[in-house]
Formats: structure tokens, C-alpha cells, sequence
């Protein structure tokens, strides 16, 4: 995983509560088996019609969204179904850093599977933000050693992530690897339990 | 000291290392008893496996299944059954997969295989104090049996091939009451529209709901599964209810579940899975079901549920809280995409569609339901209905049963089993702008095809649309 450490970039604004995983990317992308090239089914439902034509007006179409490598969004981020392509595509497209009120739970575990940065900031702020990057000809920075976003007006917000995850962001770190240092500790739980609980292993 | 929740309770049973801090805010590695995978999550987690010289670890408790692109008609015919080719290379992704890593699969046309979440209970894999995952979020059902089970992504079917294990932090905890006995009609898809409703789609994020009361205690398997399976469209990734008598039936003989000296074994540890009269729950949710009336969906998040007997809400009318600028333009969103009108009556909305299936209703005691109501009935004119069986041992035992045959004399369409039009990832999906009644737990724009327009309720619910080609109160057809 490639490590998250500081990101100076552009911001865009996407101003809905609940974005949905099917609305980050349909269903007719999943059918890959790959993880790279999602970017073209990115939000695929709003930027193009049923025909394949391109709808006029969404945020990451503006070309002074085309290199934002921020996405500040509303509340419950990334609800509804697992799919992991969801911030495959954000980051195929370059996003690193999504920043709403809040995310639906499974979506901030796999966005930090990936070193995609989920940034929680209340409501108030995240609409201010947005106001700042209207037009995108600004720069944020989302400094995550430090916990704190900076606007292109300088003012500096303060985020809270726990540290597993911050650990896990800043180093890379690739965690079935860590887990595969703990070889011993899974044995030991698996011969402890095929003893007191021996239905739980299939005949 | 106080007691334990269920949750807390297996999860520290499932404790293989946790970062050290001791702090609870740390990582946990907790084991895995069960894996179920499909053949859209894990393609990718495979690949990496393999990329990195990985192996299963666990094969015999890795369960695969092929049910999100499958077609449902001509399942016999296997992989030549399925013209997509994108979804066909899923399938054969799988099945090579599967063979490579010795992990058991129930292939196309075996009668076993069906929708991921329907076959683990029916198989008897599923059991009380496991842990289970899937790479689908909708793992929540097997919490019915009082696991703790959730849905993960991509890297985590990875990480859970290679290790057994899931690194995890604990959750709060949330306890949803279900008091009083239901009114006719009423049942466990309402309980769980009726509670998202009212605590909204991430009113459950970050929380593990525990189901309890007298209400749920009175729910069959199937109606815990329902009641379940919907809790992350709550927000919550893991819903659960203590194990009891019904539970135990239920397994009682099925193929995974412990034989004869095991049973006794297993029984007197599952007694024990219950929330301690002491525990402390983060949150505490009260709903009394004799007050909820069916309920039906009227917008594009499942919390945009209402009683069958009310209407669509008027944006410029919202009266509750400060900021309602967000919440009015999200309903007039809605309503737009929706096709409907604000203060529009719910009961008489004519629908093009009907769809009976998915992971949330899509079991025999579903199928009966839908039945009771058609029986003797017919399909109202200009509507196409279907009933999708959640697994192949589902549509036999629903033959035997004559169901089949009431459906198809009604004029529905008798499918083969597999998530079918709950995603429109296969060849079943609405057309732009159809209307359709459907069973299933997702009415997001578009998902069950693009332009389509998706109307949640239970499958009494759906039956009675089908022959009334409106959205109806059951009520007037019991
Ligand atoms: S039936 Fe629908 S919700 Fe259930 S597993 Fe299949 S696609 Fe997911």
C-alpha cells in the first residue's frame, strides 16, 4: 500500500448526503477482475446518460476538478454495499482523501485497505471548505502526521483518527504481512479451540 | 463489574492478538470461523494472494458460492448458460480459484447453491458464537443466529484467505427493543423499514445492533434473517440476536451443523450466547410493533420509509430540526427521481414491476407469504412479476409444497435461484423509469437498473401489488 503522509492538492465539492457505493460506481464496473482502470466507471450514473453521453455539470467533469486529488462531501459517505471498487475508482481517478461529516463504516475500512484518507470534519466545516474550493483554483493540504486539513485561505482544521488506522496510513504498512508475524498466536487459537469447541472445525 | 454484551462476548472469544495498548482503542486480529465468498468480491483478493505466493489458509472453512451474475433461468446449462461474457469470467475466476486453493464451491445447478446468505443458515454453517464474513455487506443476515457477521471489502477477503484472521476495532453497542405483539400484516421487513426510518441510514454507523424483545423472540429464523440482514442499511455492519429454542430447531439435522455427540456439546455453549441481565449498551432503541402499520419506501435510501397508510412528504413542510435546507433538497431528489409528487398518498401508486427474492426475502417462509395472497388471484394487467427462490433447495422445497404452482397460475414468473434483480448485475433489471414493488433492501438510484424505480416492502406487501398492479395495504386482502 502506498503510504499517506502529506497531500497538497486540489479540492472538489460534492455537496449530497449519502453517496451511496453504487453511486460511486455501478454495478456494470464490478464485473472486472482487475483493480486498476475503475476511473471510467467513476460516479458513472451522474456524468453520463443512458446512452453513454456526457451529462454536463458534475464536479469532477469541471476542468479545474480534473486534477483534484480531494473529494469534501456530505454526510454518510460511502453507504450501502462493501465494494472495494468504490475507492479503487476514487483513486484511479486520483483522490486520496475524501473529507464528510461522517462515513458509512465499511466504506472507511476499505478506503484505508488502500491508503485513501477519510477525514471526518463537522458539517459546518465541510461546507465551508466547500465554499473554498468552488472555482479550484486553490490548493488544500491534509497534513496527516499532524491531523490537520488547510485551506487555500490558511485556516487550519483539526481532525481526530484513531490510531491503528493513522499507523497503518503513515508506514503503508501491508497488513496481512503484520498478521502473518502472528503465525504462532493463530495456531495456538486453533488448536485451543478444535479442543473445546471441536464441532466449529467441518468434518 | 459490569456484564457483557453478546457482542462483547464472542468477539472476545475470537481474540487472537490485539495491538498491546490494552486501551480499547487498539487493532484486534480476531479468527474468522467462517468465510463465505462470492464471485464479485474476490477476483482481485486471489490475484494478490497469488501475486505474493499466499495460500488459503483455511479451505474447509471457506464456503464459495456463484449467485450475484448468475442468470436465473438455464442454471443446468452451467457456464454456457451465461451469455455476458464479463460476468462468465467472474464465474470461471472463481471456479479456477476454487480448485487452485481446494476451497468446496457449490457450482451452477447444484441445488445447494443460491444466494450467499441464504445458503450458509440452510447448510448449517452458519451457528451460533461463530464469526463470519463474506465480502458482501449484507453478511449482517447470519447475526439471526446470534454470530457476530459483517460484510468486508476486497483486500480484507484477501487477508482473510491468507490468514483466517480479520483485523478489527471493537464497536459500540446499540440495543433495539422490539416490544408488543404485531397486527396482521405486520412482520419483520416492517420492524426493520419502521426502525430505519426513524434512526436513519447512518444512525447505526459505528454501532453492533443487538435485537431483542418479545417481538423478535416471536420471529422465525427467516424473520430474524430479514430483520438482520437489513441492519446495514441501518448503518450498522453487524446486527444479532441471542440464540434460543427456535434457533436450535432450525439447525437441528442440517448438513454443517454438529452431529449427535457434538450437538449436546454445542447446545450447552450456545446457551450461554446472551447479553448479560447487567450489560451496559452504549444506545437503547424502544419500538412497540403493535403501533406499525406495513411499510413501504417512497424515495431512494431506505430510510425513506412510511407506513402504507401515509404519503410522500412535503419538502416545504418539514417542521423538525434547524437545518432542513439539506433534507428538503435531498426529498425533492428523491420524489424527482421517483416520479412522484409531495403529499402524495403511498396505497395507489400503480407499479410496472414486482420482484419476491434476495438475501432479505427470499426464503420458504417468504415464498409462503407472498403465496398466501395470490392464491386464487391473478396478477393485475400490464405488470411483470417474478419470484426468485433464494437457493435451489428453496425452489424444491417450495415445489413440494405447491407454491410454484400458485405463482405461476397467478402469472408470475417461476425463476431459478441467485440475487437477481436486487442489483440488476445479471440479465434481470427494470427498464428507465419502471416502477417496481420489490422485496429486496436497496432502493439507491438505479440499482436495480438504471432509471428504474424501487419501492422496498415485505413480501406480503409485494404479493398484494402484484395483484392489485398498485402499491396496496395487505390489510384489505387478509
Ligand atoms: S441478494 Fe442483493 S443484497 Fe443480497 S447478496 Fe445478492 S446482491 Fe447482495
Amino acid at each position: 500500500m502506498t503510504p499517506f503522509t502529506t497531500l497538497t492538492a486540489r479540492a472538489a465539492p460534492l455537496d449530497m448526503d449519502n453517496v451511496d457505493t453504487d453511486q460511486i460506481i455501478p454495478k456494470q464496473f464490478l464485473k472486472t477482475t482487475e483493480r486498476a482502470g475503475l476511473a471510467k466507471g467513476l460516479f458513472y450514473d451522474l456524468r453520463f446518460d443512458a446512452e453513454g453521453r456526457a451529462k454536463p455539470g458534475f464536479v469532477l467533469d469541471d476542468p479545474c476538478y480534473a486534477k483534484a486529488g480531494v473529494l469534501i462531501a456530505g454526510d454518510n459517505f460511502g453507504c450501502g454495499s462493501s465494494r472495494e471498487h468504490a475507492p479503487w475508482a476514487l483513486q484511479d481517478f486520483g483522490i486520496r482523501c475524501v473529507i464528510a461529516p461522517s462515513f458509512a463504516d465499511i466504506f472507511r475500512n476499505n478506503a484505508l485497505q488502500n491508503g485513501l484518507l477519510p477525514v471526518v470534519l463537522p458539517r459546518k466545516t465541510c461546507e465551508a471548505l466547500m465554499a473554498e474550493a468552488l472555482g479550484g483554483n486553490h490548493l488544500f493540504t491534509v497534513d496527516l502526521e499532524r491531523q490537520v486539513v488547510t485551506s487555500p485561505s490558511g485556516a487550519a482544521f483539526t481532525f481526530e483518527i484513531d490510531a491503528p488506522a493513522k499507523q497503518k496510513l503513515l508506514a503503508g504498512l501491508d497488513a496481512i504481512g503484520e498478521t502473518l508475524t502472528k503465525a504462532d498466536a493463530i495456531d495456538a487459537f486453533e488448536a485451543a479451540q478444535s479442543q473445546s469447541q471441536p464441532w466449529m472445525t467441518p468434518a | 463489574m459490569a456484564g457483557k454484551t453478546l457482542y462483547d462476548k464472542i468477539f472476545d472469544a475470537h481474540l487472537v492478538a490485539s495491538d498491546g495498548r490494552g486501551d480499547g482503542t487498539g487493532e484486534a486480529i480476531l479468527y474468522i470461523d467462517l468465510h463465505l465468498i462470492h464471485e464479485v468480491t474476490t477476483p482481485q483478493a486471489f490475484a494478490g494472494l497469488a501475486a505474493a505466493g499466499r495460500k488459503v489458509r483455511r479451505p474447509d472453512r471457506t464456503l464459495a458460492v456463484l449467485d450475484h451474475n448468475v442468470p436465473t433461468e438455464g442454471q443446468a446449462l452451467g457456464l454456457a448458460g451465461i451469455t455476458d461474457p464479463d460476468s462468465r469470467a467472474q464465474v470461471e475466476a472463481l471456479e479456477r480459484n476454487v480448485a487452485k486453493y481446494g476451497v468446496p464451491l457449490f457450482a451452477l445447478g447444484d441445488p445447494r447453491n443460491g444466494i450467499v446468505h441464504v445458503v450458509g443458515p440452510e447448510q448449517g454453517r452458519t451457528q451460533p458464537g461463530m464469526t463470519i464474513v463474506c465480502g458482501d455487506s449484507h453478511t449482517s443476515t447470519h447475526g439471526a443466529f446470534g454470530a457476530l457477521a459483517h460484510g468486508i471489502g476486497t483486500s480484507e477477503v484477501e487477508h482473510v484467505l491468507a490468514t483466517q484472521t480479520l483485523r478489527q476495532t471493537r464497536s459500540r453497542t446499540l440495543r433495539v427493543n422490539f416490544t408488543g405483539a404485531p397486527p396482521p400484516g405486520v412482520g419483520a421487513k416492517d420492524y426493520a423499514l419502521a426502525l430505519i426510518a426513524q434512526i436513519g441510514t447512518s444512525g447505526g454507523a459505528g454501532y453492533a445492533i443487538e435485537y431483542a424483545g418479545e417481538a423478535v423472540r416471536a420471529l422465525t429464523m427467516e424473520g430474524r434473517m430479514t430483520l438482520c440482514n437489513m441492519s446495514i442499511e441501518a448503518g450498522a455492519r453487524t446486527g444479532l440476536v441471542a440464540p434460543d429454542e427456535t434457533t436450535f430447531a432450525y439447525l437441528k439435522g442440517r448438513p454443517g451443523a454438529p452431529k449427535a455427540g457434538a450437538w449436546e456439546l454445542a447446545l450447552a455453549h450456545w446457551r450461554t450466547l446472551v447479553s448479560d441481565p447487567d450489560a451496559r449498551f452504549d444506545r437503547e432503541i424502544e419500538i412497540d410493533v403493535s403501533t406499525l402499520a406495513p411499510m413501504v419506501t417512497w424515495g431512494t435510501s431506505p430510510q425513506d420509509a412510511a407506513p402504507i397508510t401515509g404519503a410522500t412528504p412535503d419538502p416545504e413542510a418539514l417542521t423538525d430540526g434547524v437545518n432542513n435546507a439539506p433534507r428538503a433538497a435531498a426529498i425533492r431528489r428523491a420524489l424527482d427521481y421517483m416520479g412522484l409528487k409531495p403529499g402524495q398518498p403511498l396505497a395507489g401508486i400503480a407499479i410496472d414491476r414486482v420482484f419476491i427474492g434476495s438475501c432479505t426475502n427470499s426464503r420458504i417462509e417468504d415464498l409462503r407469504a407472498a403465496a398466501a395472497i395470490v392464491r386464487g388471484r391473478h396478477v393485475a394487467d400490464g405488470v411483470r412479476a417474478m419470484v426468485v427462490p433464494g437457493s435451489g433447495l428453496v425452489r424444491e422445497q417450495a415445489e413440494a409444497e405447491g407454491l410454484d404452482v400458485i405463482f405461476r397460475d397467478a402469472g408470475f414468473d417461476w425463476r431459478e435461484p441467485g440475487c437477481s434483480m436486487c442489483l440488476g448485475m445479471n440479465p434481470d433489471r427494470l427498464a428507465p423509469g419502471e416502477r417496481c414493488a420489490s422485496t429486496s433492501n436497496r432502493n439507491f438510484e438505479g440499482r436495480q437498473g438504471r432509471g428504474g424505480r424501487t419501492h422496498l416492502l415485505s413480501p406480503a406487501m409485494a404479493a398484494a401489488a402484484a395483484v392489485t398492479g398498485r402499491l396496496t395495504d395487505v390489510r384489505d386482502l387478509l
